[in-house]
């Protein structure tokens, strides 16, 4: 993907749902506009579009609507503007699909595991699109081994470390077989094992990844295409060494790289 | 706490938890019924009792402790009931105040009662574990909506302490006491922060349910069977104690 680093551009929607008609964009947005109850503009037309099999990586600074943008993409919250998951309109009727379909790995763990145990937590989605019994049990094993936590269903969340929340949180997502996974600040108040532990399990998904963060290294390690949110929109967006190598462009949107992280050279063998 | 269950893996251990929550509270029912006169009766439920607690292996330090609960409620009973009862055989004059035998009969009828109860309670908490209790009691038909509220309530209860502590650590680190009546209102708005946080928690997992598919009903997802053993158990402890319940009233 040689994309150039480029400024707020028209939206790509269309070019996107030409080139696959087989295959529509996880996500295509085009003037994608959202404001709270109490009227506060978060989203003033959002442009973009993401294909399937994609990682790509929205950053910017705090209170830039990163979250609010996020819980579009599983219809929770719904805006004005135009809007398809996986080809779908963002309606009522579509909505169940578009849940099963992309997967949300929120930020607090403590809020996704809600259940008494992980097991439990782990089959809650499985449950909800009506699976069978079996297929559910062999689900939340699959999952549970996906994120290195096999044979923890009878724990509870308050006796896990904050790391191990975090991964069991993954894995309530992961069991309903997602297509697109979202994951909000994935590595925040991870430990560097952690860190790299979750880098390392979710870099392997062979699924479209839509990261939102501002932590820049993790970005570096897990996508290959960077969006830039400020202000409610899409001010660049490239490739993921071109927008986190542009120092003026970061510093423009008080993003910029941990004081003596370097990029490494452009290979991508590097991670 | 109330839901650390020991964890082992001993034949109660291994029961449904259907078993013994009817077991259990099956017993605590006939035990309640037993007139008091009959002391054997509660010897005999009590070696019962011990007997099911050396199965379960639970050392008896720890059943003691926790089975502490019930003095203040048998000490109310003492302090109020020997007083109030019309002068019988037997009895005591304490100071001013006669301790009749009758008294001291429902005395010793409430005391040895609680303590039953707190023990059989202790052996199904202590060999059950919550989330299994919940699911036994999900598996008994008990309305789910309960089911969740009370597993809601476990889950969250160690956040919500986990909260509070840290809140109350920030303020001691600037030098914050409650010491006075005025220091009442920072409190009060602690309380505040509290619910606020909470509420917003609240929000936040209900998004994250919704995220996962939910759609108004949590799906059941016990799936424990109910086996020849726990039959036998449930079978045997009830048919002992209804033994001993109907020869004490004879």
């Amino acid at each position: 993907m040689a994309r150039e680093p480029r400024a707020v551009e028209p939206p790509s929607v269309l070019e996107g749902q030409d080139r696959s008609i087989s295959r529509p964009p996880a996500i295509a947005a085009a003037g994608l506009y959202f404001a709270y109850p109490d009227g506060t503009e978060v989203l003033r037309g959002v442009d973009l579009t993401i294909e399937q099999g994609e990682s790509v990586a929205i950053i910017g600074p705090n209170g830039a609507g990163k979250s609010t943008l996020l819980l579009h993409f599983n219809g929770v919250l719904r805006g004005q503007g135009d809007l398809r998951i996986l080809g779908l309109p963002v309606e009522n009727k579509n909505l169940r699909e578009i849940r099963r379909r992309v997967g949300v790995v929120f930020q607090d763990p403590e809020d996704q595991l809600f259940l008494t145990t992980v097991g439990q937590d782990v089959a809650f989605g499985p449950a909800n699109m009506g699976l069978e019994r079996a297929e559910i049990a062999a689900r939340v094993e699959e999952a549970l081994a996906a994120v290195g936590m096999a044979g923890s269903e009878e724990r509870t969340a308050h006796h896990l470390s904050f790391g191990q929340k975090k991964r069991i949180a993954t894995a309530t997502v992961l069991a309903m077989r997602p297509e697109v996974l979202v994951l909000d600040e994935p590595s925040s108040n991870l430990d560097p094992k952690a860190r790299r532990h979750l880098v390392e399990i979710v870099r392997d998904l062979p699924v479209t990844k839509i990261v939102v963060t501002h932590d820049l290294p993790v970005v570096h390690q897990l996508c290959e295409r960077a969006l830039i949110l400020a202000d409610g929109r899409i001010v660049a967006d490239g490739p993921v060494e071109e927008v986190l190598s542009d120092a003026a462009l970061l510093a423009a949107y008080d993003l910029e790289l941990p004081y003596g992280f370097n990029l490494p050279a452009p290979s991508r063998g590097y991670r | 706490m109330l839901t650390e269950s020991r964890p082992s893996n001993s034949l109660v251990h291994r029961l449904d938890a259907r078993a013994k929550i009817l077991g259990l509270i099956g017993f605590t029912v006939v035990v309640v019924t037993t007139p008091g006169r009959a002391v054997w009766a509660f010897i005999l439920y009590a070696a019962i009792l011990l007997f099911l607690m050396g199965l379960a292996r639970l050392p008896l330090g720890y059943v003691f402790k926790r089975a502490l609960v019930v003095v203040p409620f048998v000490l109310m009973v003492a302090i109020f009931l020997p007083f109030f009862h019309r002068a019988g055989a037997g009895g005591y004059n304490l100071g001013g105040a006669r301790v009749t035998g009758e008294g001291l009969l429902v005395l010793w009828n409430a005391g040895a009662k609680a303590i039953l109860g707190v023990l059989s309670m202790i052996v199904l908490g202590s060999t059950t574990g919550f989330p299994k209790l919940l699911s036994g009691f999900e598996g008994l038909r008990a309305p789910r909506i309960f089911i969740l509220i009370v597993g809601f309530m476990y889950r969250y209860g160690f956040v919500f302490l986990e909260e509070l502590r840290r809140m109350q650590r920030a303020m001691v680190s600037r030098n914050y006491r409650a010491r006075w009546l005025w220091n009442v209102p920072t409190l009060g708005r602690m309380l505040g922060a509290l619910f606020l946080r909470s509420y917003g928690r609240g929000e936040r997992v209900y998004v994250a349910m919704v995220s996962r598919g939910y759609e108004g009903a949590v799906p059941a997802l016990n799936d424990s069977r109910f086996c020849l053993p726990d039959a036998a158990f449930l079978a045997v402890l009830l048919a002992v104690a209804l033994a001993i319940r109907v020869t004490s009233s004879l």
